[in-house]
């Protein structure tokens, strides 16, 4: 990253940044029907550099997910999509269709919460995932097989060779789950994206499943964008998160600063109410209010309507992106201030 | 006057069950015959005091819910008893409670706040239904749902005539809620009421439970697989694996000294929000097996670090270890059998 702490002094000249493994320049997404009209990202930033952990954190309907969609260009025709998207420097919205089909299982790949969505129900395990190695790699059958079977070894899937001949639906959840995982990675991506891959799991099989990932992103050095509705996940697996709200970040930083104390008064509020221990006997604090409807594109402080520190200066315009040091960054005008 | 009169004072438990059992035929071929077996409640035991929230959790398929419709006689019971406040349930005689009465007392509330609704109703309408139906006039009934709407932070003048899909999911929630006071119960079947909101939503209706409880004398069953609003809700907690309790006690010593070896790793799988504390271990391997065909003796032992040839052979019974704390673990009954028997209360404290 470029950004330079707000320091007095004058700064020594910066070092040449390396390429970005993603970068998202002034994303916006438009969702047009004949009723009704969603501007579901407006003006998204973010870079991820190789081998870093990103959580986009963010209530219903904040935009997490299509910004995911976005990335890998599986949002349905009839959505907008302006601003860039690039990935190992190539230009995302620019690729034909034939490219992205690589693309897309090749350098990157998504993981999803529901896995029956990624995994086909009429074929074995073991066959979707040399099947994703022919395809992209030009393997053998044979070695497809084989590669396989070290893929669900690497997940961690217990007496995988057996487990290659099984249907998706004979599998429990977590297993399942990493199954999911090891047709992701059949092809070494980059850029794993993962939209709430451990939601819907268990208490007990969601940290195996946390784990797991974060061993592999180490192992294989990948990037990954995790999103996710809960701060206890990010707080697991994060090097750095970008929360959203109203399909704008309004936070970015390194995870340790941000858990420690959010800068901008929405993920403030969220930290404060997430229920956690030592909060019992106490009245919770909440955030009034609901997000806005996203049938115009805000042109204020979206969250001013539910905030405390608002002003009028608030609804002047969007408020900028404003540094804070420290790599990082919020947009409120009132960045770091106390309530 | 009032309907809801305590009968047995405050230290006769407002609901009391012994050994409810629900088990589901899994039916399969071409005849239909039954192959299998659920056992989704089995022989469990407890109590629900006056005036508490009892906390259930326990991971998925462990018969949390299949446990709330029998509470709420939704779901027959196949074996069993149910005492009210000292009258046996469904036993209309001198003796006993009939079950219409018992079902006005006792109300639930779902997850899913938009299934529960009826989409054609504007929600005044919803809940003033059942009022209606238990025979108070049309009038009166829309004037109780109307007081309920405030009581749960919606404005009637804003909200009484709106349809279910007009709402966000916290709102729908708070008709739900009101929905299930509107019959002015003792006790409210909660099953993973806040799990389908935001954080910021969830908060709004964790203060609104609590201060609905104090307001209308409740006594709350609430079941979430979330340990943080669990604790932050609960007087005491039962904790369920496979269809059985494994443990129960208050909050306080269920959360700082759990005995029970899954207890124990269902909190250690709690995500840290400090990244200075991330683990580097999981606290268990593997999903929880399949309620067809439950293990022999203690239905953990295929995921528990401590499992001997008695774990398999004897299943374990409830040791109290005192002030209401009881678990059903091996190590935590002296003379059991287990080499770790008597330990449990050095390895929790
Ligand atoms: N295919 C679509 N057509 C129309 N609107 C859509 C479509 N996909 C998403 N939206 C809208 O875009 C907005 C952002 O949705 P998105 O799925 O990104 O939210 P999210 O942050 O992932 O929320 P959640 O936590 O609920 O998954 C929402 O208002 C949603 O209704
Ligand atoms: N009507 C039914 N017929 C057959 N099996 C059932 C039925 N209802 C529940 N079960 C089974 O009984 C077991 C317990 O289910 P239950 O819904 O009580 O679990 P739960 O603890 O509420 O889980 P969750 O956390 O997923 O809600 C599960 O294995 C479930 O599949
Ligand atoms: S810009 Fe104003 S309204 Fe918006 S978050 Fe900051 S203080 Fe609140
Ligand atoms: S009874 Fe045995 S298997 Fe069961 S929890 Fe205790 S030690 Fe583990
Ligand atoms: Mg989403
Ligand atoms: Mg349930």
């Amino acid at each position: 990253m470029t950004h330079s702490p707000a320091a007095p002094a004058p700064l020594p000249p910066a070092a040449p940044a390396p390429t970005p493994l993603m970068k998202l320049t002034d994303l916006s997404v438009t969702f047009q029907t004949r009723d009704r009209t969603v501007h579901a990202v407006n003006g998204v930033n973010m870079e991820l550099a190789e081998g870093e952990v990103l959580c986009i954190l963010g209530e219903s309907g904040s935009g997490k997910s299509v910004t995911l969609r976005a990335l890998m260009r599986l949002l349905p025709k009839f959505a907008r999509v302006t601003g860039g998207i690039e990935v190992a420097g190539q230009d995302v919205l620019a690729m034909s269709d034939r490219r992205m089909a690589d693309f897309r299982g090749g350098e990157v790949a998504m993981i999803f919460q529901e896995p029956m969505t990624a995994l086909d129900p009429v074929f074995t395990i073991g066959r979707q995932i040399a099947e994703v190695v022919q395809r992209h790699e030009g393997a053998s059958r044979a070695t497809a097989t084989a590669r396989a079977l070290e893929l669900l070894e690497l997940v961690q899937i217990p007496s995988a060779r057996r487990r290659l001949d099984a249907y998706p639906h004979e599998l429990s959840g977590g297993l399942r789950q990493r199954a999911m995982i090891a047709v992701a990675l059949a092809c070494r991506p980059k850029l794993l994206l993962a939209d709430e891959p451990t939601t819907a799991l268990d208490a007990t099989v969601q940290i195996q499943v946390l784990l797991l990932l974060r061993e592999l992103q180490q192992r294989l050095g990948m990037g990954v964008i995790f999103v996710t509705h809960d701060l206890g996940v990010a707080g697991e697996i994060a090097d750095r998160v970008a929360v959203m709200y109203a399909g704008r970040v309004v936070e970015e930083g390194p995870v340790g600063p941000f858990m420690a104390g959010p800068l901008h008064p929405y993920p403030r509020g969220l930290l404060n109410s997430t229920v956690h221990g030592g909060m019992r006997g106490t009245i919770l604090t909440t955030i009034p209010g609901a997000p806005p409807s996203l049938s115009t594109v805000p042109t204020t402080c979206s969250f001013s309507p539910r905030c405390a520190l608002a002003e009028p200066a608030c609804d002047a315009g969007v408020p900028p992106m404003v540094e804070a040091g420290g790599d990082r960054r919020g947009r409120c005008i009132k960045l770091g201030q106390a309530a | 006057m009032d309907i809801n009169p305590d009968r047995g004072g405050p230290a006769q438990p407002l609901l009391a069950l012994r050994g409810l059992t629900k088990h589901f035929p899994l039916k399969g071929g071409l005849l239909g015959r039954t192959v299998a077996t659920v056992r989704a409640v089995d022989d469990i035991s407890f109590d629900v005091m006056k005036g508490e929230t009892l906390g259930i959790v326990g991971e998925s398929g462990c018969g949390k819910s299949t446990t709330a419709r029998l509470l709420v006689q939704l779901l027959g019971l196949d074996a069993g008893s149910m005492v009210f406040d000292g009258e046996a349930v469904g036993e209309p005689r001198a003796s006993g409670l009939s079950l219409r009465e018992y079902r006005r007392q006792v109300q639930m509330v779902f997850q899913d706040s938009y299934a529960s609704l009826n989409p054609r109703l504007p929600v005044e309408d919803s809940i003033a239904f059942a009022p209606k139906v238990h025979g108070l006039g049309e009038r009166e009934a829309n004037a109780r749902a109307r007081e309920l709407l405030s009581a749960v932070g919606l404005a009637p003048a804003q909200f009484a005539r709106r349809y279910p899909h007009e709402l966000s999911g916290g709102q729908r929630q708070r008709v739900n809620i009101a929905r299930a006071l509107a019959l002015q119960p003792r006790l409210v079947i909660l099953d993973e009421p806040v799990s389908a909101l935001d954080k910021s939503v969830e908060a709004q209706v964790l203060n609104l439970l609590v201060d609905l409880k104090a307001r209308f004398k409740l006594t709350f069953v609430f079941i979430s697989h979330d340990l943080n609003v669990v604790q932050f809700i609960s007087d005491r907690v039962l904790v369920m694996y496979l269809g059985e309790v494994v443990e129960i006690g208050p909050v306080g010593s269920i959360y700082d000294r759990p005995a029970h070896p899954y207890t124990r790793a269902l909190l250690d799988s709690r995500p840290s929000m400090d990244p200075s504390r991330r683990r580097t271990v999981p606290p268990l391997v593997g999903d929880p097996p399949n309620p067809v065909n439950p293990p022999s003796g203690c239905r953990f032992r295929t995921r528990c670090g401590f499992a001997e040839d008695v774990c398999a052979a004897k299943k374990p019974v409830a040791a109290d270890l005192g002030g209401g704390h009881l678990a059903a673990c091996h190590m935590a009954s002296p003379g059991s059998g287990h080499t770790k028997a008597g330990a449990i209360m050095d390895v929790a404290a």
